[in-house]
């Protein structure tokens, strides 16, 4: 019972990294209906300027700058790239963010080069919790408080704030809202920010002991691969649906690692995303495109 | 008419004059989103003959006067356009964004391996078939691979689709670690048997052949060999493309419901491209492990039939144009030959030692990939071949 215990807290940690970089992706999604397939390099990015700060400045001021520079980049390949992109279809902008995240990618795995690849986690990783005789990743905990504050603090201000309001109106109706004088530019951009920044908060939990084994390198990158089953599984288009997705894939990887099998682990995520593809082709609880003849 | 899940406009950015843009796709083979051709007068079909004569000339003669090294840039690079060939038809044609190609070759490199493998080894399994059949087998099995998919690749589309692919490449990674038998062990891998009719063999190369002074060894086969294979694939392609089959595909691209109504069968229309891009795929994957003399399943997500290479493919199609199978063709000269061109030119410069942050061969061209394609969609969404179209259109006037 220990054991299902650690899985399930181990899981829903790793859920929680997940539904954050899923909600990332819902919400640049619902605000330019565009894939962003270069989250995970942002988060690479944010989480290469965490090692670089460091040393420097101590652990928190690093992450800090760390997610203020995920979230800045994040807005720059709006601003500069996708926005001056205007003849591309939504899938040529994918397409476009692919090539985004190849040269990020790229270069911050340069940048690392061979050295040993730094663990980011320093307040929380590698201190297991102890509750009786039950064991606990501390990085695991940490990551469903912080996520779980987060996601509320998020679903209330998309629920309440303006901005909010404002991010449905325009993902409802684009012309419509820009008629009742929402400015689609302010509010596309503020959901970038929003996406790299949960891309660089995700990355301080991804790149440490207790959740990969692995510092900040290219497996990271791939970690974050799993937010894209996460975002399918709950269906682009609900930010609810991308919470739930995220925790369906860190609970479905961790028990298979642990009942089945390590290697599997990988696969059965997407199988998982597979299956609810068949029988829901738009996700969980996505919107579900009806096309008119 | 447009459809946001199709990538119709990254093709055709040309707006339809009317209403009826998917029928006129359905109808006539001077619709843009398929290679222009400028040669329509009778000077112009001579001298495109002409043209392909000295071409092929050219290819042939290749081998008698390049070294080595450089042939197996030119071989790696047919080998990356035949996958490009079937992705451009998948994504470009079919519309269908789809990044199992990896896997695609995986099947055809691991079957190759099986089929023509030899009986009487402990370790692998092997059937010991001609290299020739178990060449066939591999593609028919890759093609039979990408059929089976097809009933849920048909029900998806756009990213959905993109992301679904995704699952088999993850599902190739574990089943080519859980089968060493098959695939080979993820440390030293198998190695195939290279090609061969009857007598005649690739490596090692069997029986002395001299073409004009100059002995054939086993890199010049292999550039023979991979010459003809790209050849008859560049051709079955074309020929798809232009007939019927292609047709269905862009009709069905470009709008579902207008080819229903205009009697094509969508749901059979999706299956056919799917087989067939992994058909090419599984060609693709022969040759890779023919290059490679090794039939090796990954190790890590970054290998020869991961995620990173299925979106190196993905690069490749898109700086040739989204659907031109020249393009393709294009495309892998600069993602899978400019690595390979830089680390020959610039051996002996660094003396072959890098430390861990150079910018390395590898390092340049996917950053100069990565820029291709971002500026490619952002300015020229047709990619190189709408640039040559472009040129070819100013000699035209």
């Amino acid at each position: 019972m220990s054991t299902f215990l650690q899985v399930f807290i181990n899981g829903a940690g790793k859920g929680a990294v997940f539904a954050l970089l899923a909600l990332g992706f819902v919400i640049i999604f619902k605000a330019t209906e565009v894939i962003n397939f270069a989250q995970g390099s942002v988060a690479l990015v944010g989480g290469y300027i965490v090692f670089v700060l460091k040393p420097h400045t101590g652990w928190w001021l690093a992450a800090l700058s760390g997610v203020v520079a995920a979230a800045v980049l994040s807005v720059i390949i709006e601003r500069v790239l996708v926005a001056n992109a205007k003849l591309a279809s939504h899938d040529a902008l994918a397409i476009l963010t692919i090539g985004v995240d190849v040269i990020l990618l790229t270069e911050i795995v340069r940048r690392l080069g061979t050295e040993a690849a730094p663990f980011l986690g320093d307040p929380y990783d590698a201190s297991p919790i102890h509750l009786g005789d039950v064991t606990l990743p501390k990085t695991q905990t940490v990551a469903l408080i912080t996520a779980i504050v987060l996601i509320s603090v998020f679903f209330a201000a998309f629920r309440w704030s303006n901005w909010g309001v404002a991010m449905r109106a325009q993902a409802e109706n684009r012309e419509a809202s820009a008629l009742m004088g929402i400015r689609s530019s302010r509010i596309t951009a503020g959901a970038w920010a929003v996406g790299g920044a949960l891309a660089g908060i995700a990355v301080l939990f991804m790149a440490t002991q207790d959740f990969s084994g692995a510092g900040l390198s290219e497996g990271t990158h791939s970690l974050a691969i799993y937010a894209f089953p996460a975002a399918i599984i709950g269906g682009m288009t609900s930010p609810g649906g991308a919470v739930v997705g995220g925790f369906v894939v860190g609970l479905t990887e961790s028990f298979t690692a642990q009942y089945i099998d390590l290697d599997f682990s990988k696969v059965s995520v997407f199988i998982v995303m597979l299956i609810v593809l068949i029988f829901r082709p738009s996700g969980l609880f996505g919107k579900v495109e009806q096309h008119r003849v | 008419m447009s459809d946001p899940t199709t990538t119709s406009t990254v093709v055709d950015e040309t707006p339809p004059t009317d209403h009826t843009d998917a029928t006129t796709t359905a109808e006539g083979p001077e619709n843009a989103s398929y290679s222009i051709r400028p040669s329509r007068t009778p000077l112009g079909r001579i001298l495109k003959i002409v043209g392909t004569i000295v071409l092929l000339l050219v290819l042939c003669l290749i081998p008698l006067y390049m070294q080595a090294q450089w042939l197996s840039v030119g071989t790696w690079i047919m080998t990356g356009a035949v996958g490009g060939m079937g992705l451009t038809m998948l994504l470009g044609q079919a519309g269908q964004l789809s990044l199992a190609n990896t896997f695609f070759l995986l099947v055809g490199g691991v079957s190759y391996a099986v089929f023509a493998g030899p009986t009487d080894d402990p370790t692998y399994v092997g059937f010991g078939l001609p290299p020739l059949l178990a060449l066939i087998l591999a593609v028919a099995v890759a093609g039979l691979a990408g059929a089976l998919f097809s009933p849920i690749s048909g029900r998806l589309s756009g990213i959905y689709l993109g992301v679904a692919s995704l699952a088999l490449v993850f599902l190739g990674f574990w089943l080519g670690r859980v089968l060493p038998a098959l695939a080979g062990s993820t440390s030293s891998g198998r190695s195939p048997v290279q090609f061969g009719i009857g007598g005649l063999k690739v490596d090692p190369p069997e029986p002395i052949i001299v073409l004009l002074g100059t002995p054939l060894g086993k890199d010049e086969r292999k550039w023979y060999l991979f010459l003809i294979l790209t050849i008859i694939a560049y051709l079955l392609a074309r020929g798809a493309l232009k007939g019927r089959t292609g047709r269905a595909w862009r009709a069905v691209r470009d709008n579902e419901a207008a080819a229903t109504v205009l009697g094509v069968s969508v749901v059979w229309s999706k299956a056919s491209a799917f087989t067939i891009s992994s058909m090419y795929c599984g060609l693709a994957g022969v040759m890779t492990i023919w290059w490679y003399s090794l039939m090796k399943p990954d190790e890590s997500e970054f290998g020869t039939f991961g995620v990173t290479q299925a979106i190196a493919f993905l690069a490749m199609i898109v700086i040739g144009g989204l659907g031109s199978l020249v393009g393709s063709i294009a495309g892998s000269f600069v993602v899978f030959g400019m690595p390979l061109i830089l680390s020959l030119l610039t051996q002996g410069g660094s003396g072959g030692v890098q430390s861990g942050t150079a910018f390395s061969p590898i390092v340049i061209t996917n950053l100069v990939y990565g820029a291709l394609v971002v500026l490619i969609m952002m300015f020229e969404p047709r990619g190189l071949a709408g640039i040559g179209n472009r040129i070819l259109g100013i000699f035209k006037k």
